[in-house]
């Protein structure tokens, strides 16, 4: 357990450093012009060469990428100056940097939209299960039934359609109609801290939850219809009606027990993802989480902030597939970590 | 009056090729205490019997009757059926490995077994019941394998926990459907024994459903051998390994090997066993019996052989073995005229 534990986290780290050494060559390496487009972005349409010259200097964007890399991972050379501008520390200090745009703290920035998109994620994460999980048993139990067909219908409905165009759909319904008739349930979009007003955080969330909960969930119903119908054609459900149980405890204790291993996997696959910010439902309903500050960053040549992104993105997916593997062990006994 | 009175059971299937005719209008019956065995080959109906009897068949279209102490269990409702199961009847299955729940330990499994039927049972209570069956069956160290999961058994012990699990209860009544089919041979005997061992301690009636006559010859007091959905001979153990009538009972026997037989070669049954979906015409197993004539056509119902009543066979054949055997040489004799024809023409 233990040697898997550290196998696991140096894979991780190794799977980190490549990340984000792919994305540093993505963002200079193929883009020779790079450096020009970051430092004439950030000085304006009317600068001067020289001007360009002094941003490029003090963002050492000159300097070869190997060593702006070194840079990345240990900070810039020199002393901090207090009254300067801040200098990066490097990443392996716990520094992921300061933004070419706005001069902010990537950390800080981070820090501020991570809670945004956490909510995102696990509020929804928990609709999709519940959803998912639920129309998945009663297809599974009553198959080609017409609750079956039904359920199926909805999947294959939901699953089809693009966020993008369920969220816009439910903003045009839940915000736009029900506003221009006097009932203004759910806001156009935005975020409140739960900290400072929880039922104000929850109905700011609500639609967004549910945009991504419905999209996801068609997933989880074919998932969980499928594994429950092969788990219950299994001998040890038949075992299990022979000892005479009743068959509410013959489905659950006995079929969703077995049947919920691959959809573990599923989820912590997908929960680890939007972790990394949910693109398009943020820009959608305008929560400025991760996903909303990478579309941002991309547009603006903004590199620290994609790498800061991509970063906690990349360590949510190894974290998340970590803890599948160590589920996985815990949920199958006949798993044996190595 | 019997423990179990199947008559007229009826099975049959809707599948996107046709109705599928899995049980033909069985019956049976098992007395307390008694061993009936069920032998045929694969896909003759014997395990869809057993279990359509306990309700678990799913999406099946049933008639007949299963008088269980006199009362039909094919017409109680699941609620009904499942005070029966497992407290009444016991049943263990084919492949031990698959039919115990891999994610939960042995113990656990026993433990739910003895709580389901009575909740008034305490867990330690349920445990020590547990450990003790486990002992019963014959697994060593039983206080500690309690704590295993299954695939930390061997074939053998598993299906030992299978018994132990169907056993809980003192059940009047135990199906095992081909319980040593997929066990080492030498294993096979040592969970026979297990099972006879209880049943002469608590008295327990046993169906034993194989396709192996050497646990028939080992166990059964009664015998019903079945084909294609229907019994073809029923009788006692000593009647059907000697006295038999039907052709194909007498096909299983010849296709055996025997310790100390001096034959050159095993007669196994030409042919596969019918479709149960187009069945032929007639007789089911006339297409692979050696004594089929011009009467196979019709089908034969189950004939009370000799005087006692305790023997039937559905064949037309004669009882009288010398009238038998010239049926067999008209027969081949027609074969070899037909063969000569052939011939002639090409």
């Amino acid at each position: 357990m233990v040697r898997f534990l550290i196998r696991r986290v140096l894979l991780g780290i190794f799977v980190l450093w490549v990340v984000s050494m792919a994305v540093f060559y993505l963002f200079f390496g193929l883009n020779k012009s790079g450096p020009n487009a970051v430092a004439s972005r950030i000085c304006g349409k009317q600068c001067t060469t020289q001007q360009i010259n002094a941003v490029k200097t003090r963002l050492h964007l000159n300097a070869p990428l190997p060593k702006q890399y070194w840079y990345f991972l240990f900070g810039y050379p020199g002393k901090d100056d207090p009254n300067g501008l801040p200098r990066n520390h490097g990443i392996l200090h716990g520094d992921l940097g300061y933004s070419y745009v706005n001069q902010q703290s990537v950390n800080t920035t981070i820090k501020q939209s991570f809670p945004i998109t956490l909510s995102l994620a696990v509020g929804s994460a928990v609709l999709w299960l519940a959803m998912g999980l639920a129309s998945g048993i009663l297809s599974a139990i009553r198959p080609r039934s017409l609750l079956d067909r039904t359920f199926t219908f909805l999947a294959l409905f939901f699953y089809s359609m693009p966020t993008f165009v369920l969220g816009v759909l439910l903003l045009l319904l839940l915000f736009y109609q029900l506003t221009v008739h006097g009932v203004s349930w759910f806001p156009a979009g935005g975020y409140v801290n739960l900290t400072d007003n929880p039922a104000e955080w929850a109905r700011h969330m609500l639609l967004p939850w549910f945009t991504l909960a419905a999209v996801t969930s068609a997933a989880y119903t074919r998932l969980t219809r499928g594994s429950m119908l092969d788990v219950l054609g299994e001998d040890y459900i038949r075992t299990a009606r022979a000892k005479g149980l009743t068959e509410r405890r013959v489905v659950f204790r006995h079929g969703l027990r077995a049947a919920l291993t691959p959809i573990v996997t599923q989820f912590g696959i997908d929960l680890g993802t939007l972790l990394g910010g949910a693109i398009i439902t943020e820009q959608v309903f305008n929560l400025p989480g991760l996903g909303f500050q990478a579309v941002r960053a991309i547009t603006s040549n903004d590199l620290p902030i994609i790498i800061g992104v991509v970063v906690i993105a990349t360590t949510a997916i190894v974290l998340a597939n970590l803890v599948i593997d160590i589920l996985y062990a815990v949920l199958d006994p006949r798993v044996r970590l190595h | 009056m019997a423990l179990l009175e199947v008559n007229d059971l009826q099975v049959s299937f809707s599948t996107p090729d046709g109705v599928l005719k899995a049980v033909r209008g069985l019956s049976f019956s098992v007395d307390e205490g008694k061993t009936l065995g069920i032998v045929g080959e694969s896909g003759s109906g014997k395990s869809v019997a057993t279990q359509t009897i306990m309700g678990l068949t799913q999406g099946a279209r049933i008639s007949g009757e299963a008088l269980f102490e006199g009362h039909d269990l094919l017409q109680m409702s699941t609620h009904q059926l499942q005070h029966i199961r497992g407290a009444q009847v016991g049943m263990i299955f084919q492949d031990p490995l698959s039919s115990l729940h891999p994610y939960y330990r042995v113990g656990w499994q026993l433990i739910e077994m003895i709580r389901a039927h009575d909740k008034s049972v305490g867990k330690h209570k349920a445990r020590d019941r547990a450990v003790e069956l486990l002992r019963l069956v014959g697994i060593p160290q039983p206080d500690r394998r309690v704590d295993d999961f299954p695939h930390q058994f061997s074939g053998g012990m598993r299906q030992r926990a299978m018994i132990a699990m169907a056993m809980a209860l003192n059940p009047k009544l135990v199906i095992a459907d081909e319980p040593t089919t997929a066990l080492d041979v030498t294993v096979q005997a040592q969970v026979l024994a297990v099972m006879k061992r209880l049943q002469e301690e608590f008295g327990t009636a046993i169906i034993m459903i194989t396709h192996d006559l050497g646990v028939i010859a080992d166990v059964a007091d009664d015998v019903v051998v079945m084909y294609a959905g229907k019994a073809m001979e029923t009788g006692d153990r000593s009647t059907i390994f000697y006295r038999h009538h039907n052709p194909y009972t007498e096909g299983l026997l010849l296709s055996l090997p025997a310790y100390g037989d001096d034959r050159e070669r095993l007669h196994p049954i030409s042919g596969q066993p019918p479709s149960l979906i187009t069945l032929p015409a007639g007789c089911p197993f006339r297409p692979r019996c050696p004594y089929a004539f011009d009467k196979c056509v019709e089908e034969p119902p189950l004939f009370d052989i000799g005087r006692a009543g305790d023997h039937q066979s559905a064949c037309w054949l004669p009882t009288d073995m010398r009238k038998r055997e010239k049926v067999r040489r008209d027969t081949l004799g027609k074969a070899a005229e037909v063969v000569a024809v052939d011939t002639s023409e090409v």
